[in-house]
């Protein structure tokens, strides 16, 4: 099982700080874990720097050995925020590309099993053979998403992969990872805006604020009223369903009120 | 649902299977096109002869008349095959400028590359000043090749900047086309007539002064070239996604960048600096190959390098029999026969081809 460990990781652009001192030790695999945080906390550039796409101090620790920055594993998968692409490709191919780095010219038939699968999995069989210059945002995230799915990853890095999706799609693309995550022991870190998924989908959530994690944990203990006055500058409730599911009501801007 | 689903999974694999072989054969087809204008582009001449002709003397040398075997061995094939070489080389080397800087607008001819590539050449035909001291029958060639690989150089050195984006190097390409232009004004102002009557002829390109020795040049730089483009195909694909997503995927794409700015500047300068300038095809090819057979560089780069010696070949060809015994100069053809061409492509493609 696949295990991550951060310490005092932190990444800067120039001289400008926008993540510091973070540690996480024992992020294992099979686990989801939802990062949230205000707009430019951080949570893209920790993405970058886990994938090994940012330099950065401090260490990032998979399977036992360090990440370099300027080099990505096959083991580590990270999605992109910005799914834009202007390419001249079906979503079929494009999902293969993310299988065939340094392979072979030929296409084998389990390569295009594994393509029909994942498309399956996400219910856009109907995509295949579309352009990828002919989708809409949300199904333009379902094609990046099973890019990163078909590699099989260790690791799956999802910036805001569900931040385009209607409602249906956000539940069962968030069902399905953390379907994922428990049979492959695939360790997930989802940034996520909707905290009421990251409450039902997440086993632990991280939370950055001011370029630093500020809390990590049990969703249900760390999203609380002051957590969220704090984070967010927002006043909340957190409510609890008939099923026992914690949500959060937001009520008002705290920064307003003050 | 079971059987279902197992039929679609049939459809996905199978549906693809059936795309590749699709685009076989539609590289199948431009090939075959290819064959038709160059045996088209070897009958045509002051002296006509038919396609039967041809092929007898190309079949059997020794059996046919000696002025036959003189004009199409000696004479007209290296300037067909030169058309080829030259028109596949600059394609493919805008191909990849589009590929590596995610922009439609690459080429040579947008780069610079070819802008500096008439300038060096004009130093030599007005002031006879060669940028290297030896080879002085190749004067005008090698100007142009130094000025041209310089440029990209330029180019690449400048991309590699922080904060330059693919669109500001485009810019940067451009402001150097201006440039090149004002210094080669500058040239023409100071040139004696019959040096001025060069340097406009030589920026029109020609292929009239090919032999073999130009064309084995040529064509050792794309051999030497499309074997490193065949092998980072995948790579050079992915890269259209996006640089993040191709790092994610282990791609180095800052060294990807920079061979394939290395190899592209190679194959670029080298055709420009025998036949001069000619804009059209390192833009356009690589946009027509985009639209027949999409961008799996697999099947985009051997379209691109199909579609640009095909246009070349077949300018080759009208210019000669626009009016009998009279060649006109190549891209001004390539141009006026490609760009309708080419819009009634853009107009009647129903899919998004950028």
């Amino acid at each position: 099982m696949v295990q991550l460990s951060l310490s005092g990781v932190g990444v800067a652009y120039g001289k400008r700080r926008v993540l510091s001192g973070v540690d996480a030790e024992d992020l294992r695999g099979g686990e989801v874990v939802a990062l949230i945080g205000a707009n430019a906390a951080g949570k893209s550039s920790l993405f970058r720097r886990i994938a090994g796409l940012a330099a950065g101090d401090g260490t990032v620790t998979l399977g036992g050995t360090s990440r370099v920055a300027g080099r990505a594993t096959p083991h580590c998968c990270y999605l992109p925020q910005d799914t834009a692409v202007n390419a001249v490709l079906t979503v079929y191919e494009s999902i293969l590309l993310a299988l065939k780095q340094g392979g072979a010219w030929s296409v084998s038939d389990e390569e295009l099993r594994r393509i029909d699968g994942v498309l399956r999995d996400l219910e856009i069989e109907d995509l295949a053979f579309r352009g990828l210059g002919e989708l809409s945002g949300g199904q333009r995230q379902l094609v990046s998403i099973a890019q990163t799915l078909v590699r099989e990853p260790d690791v799956l890095l999802l910036d805001e992969p569900t931040s385009a999706l209607d409602l249906h799609r956000q539940f069962e693309v968030l069902s399905l990872v953390r379907r994922l995550a428990r049979e492959r022991g695939m360790l997930v870190l989802i940034s996520i805006h909707d905290l009421n998924q990251a409450l039902r989908f997440a086993d632990r959530v991280m939370v950055l604020a001011h370029a630093r994690l500020v809390a990590m944990g049990d969703p249900r203990a760390i999203v609380t009223p002051a957590l969220l006055n704090e984070v967010y500058g927002v006043r909340a409730r957190v409510e609890t369903l008939a099923g026992g599911e914690p949500y959060v009501l937001v009520e008002g801007s705290s920064r307003q009120a003050a | 649902m079971a059987t279902i689903a197992a039929e679609t999974a049939m459809t996905g694999r199978g549906q693809y299977r059936a795309l590749v072989a699709r685009r076989l054969l539609i590289l199948a087809g431009m090939a075959v096109a290819l064959c038709f204008t160059l045996a088209l582009d070897m009958a045509l001449g002051p002296a006509r002869y038919s396609l039967a002709e041809v092929f007898s003397a190309l079949a059997h040398p020794s059996a046919v008349a000696d002025q036959l075997r003189v004009v199409i061995w000696d004479i007209r094939m290296p300037i067909a095959l030169m058309a080829l070489t030259v028109g596949a080389s600059l394609s493919l080397a805008g191909a990849q400028m589009q590929t590596i800087l995610a922009n439609p607008l690459a080429s040579p001819f947008t780069l610079g590359i070819s802008a500096a590539a008439s300038f060096g050449a004009a130093l030599a035909l007005v002031f006879g000043v060669a940028l290297v001291p030896f080879a002085i029958d190749y004067i005008v060639p090698i100007n142009a090749f130094i000025m041209a690989m310089g440029a990209a150089m330029l180019i690449h050195v400048l991309s590699q900047q922080r904060g330059v984006t693919t669109e500001t190097v485009i810019l940067l390409g451009i402001a150097l086309v201006f440039t090149f232009n004002a210094l080669l004004s500058l040239l023409q102002f100071f040139a004696s007539e019959q040096a001025l009557g060069a340097v406009v002829f030589w920026t029109m390109g020609s292929l009239t002064k090919a032999n073999w020795h130009k064309l084995g040049i040529t064509t050792a730089v794309l051999l030497f070239t499309l074997p490193f483009f065949l092998r980072r195909a995948w790579a050079l694909t992915t890269l259209r996604l996006g640089d993040d997503k191709a790092a994610s995927f282990g791609i180095d794409v800052r060294r990807l960048r920079l061979e394939i700015m290395l190899l592209v500047s190679l194959l670029a300068a080298v055709p420009v600096s025998f036949v001069g300038t000619i804009g059209f095809i390192g833009l356009v090819g690589p946009h027509i190959a985009r639209m027949v057979i999409g961008e799996d560089q697999r099947f985009f780069l051997p379209a691109s390098a199909l579609a640009g010696a095909a246009i070349l070949s077949a300018s080759s060809v009208v210019s000669k029999s626009l009016i009998p015994g009279l060649i006109f100069p190549i891209s001004i053809v390539t141009a006026l026969i490609g760009v309708p061409f080419f819009f009634s492509l853009i107009m009647t493609s129903r899919k998004r081809s950028w």
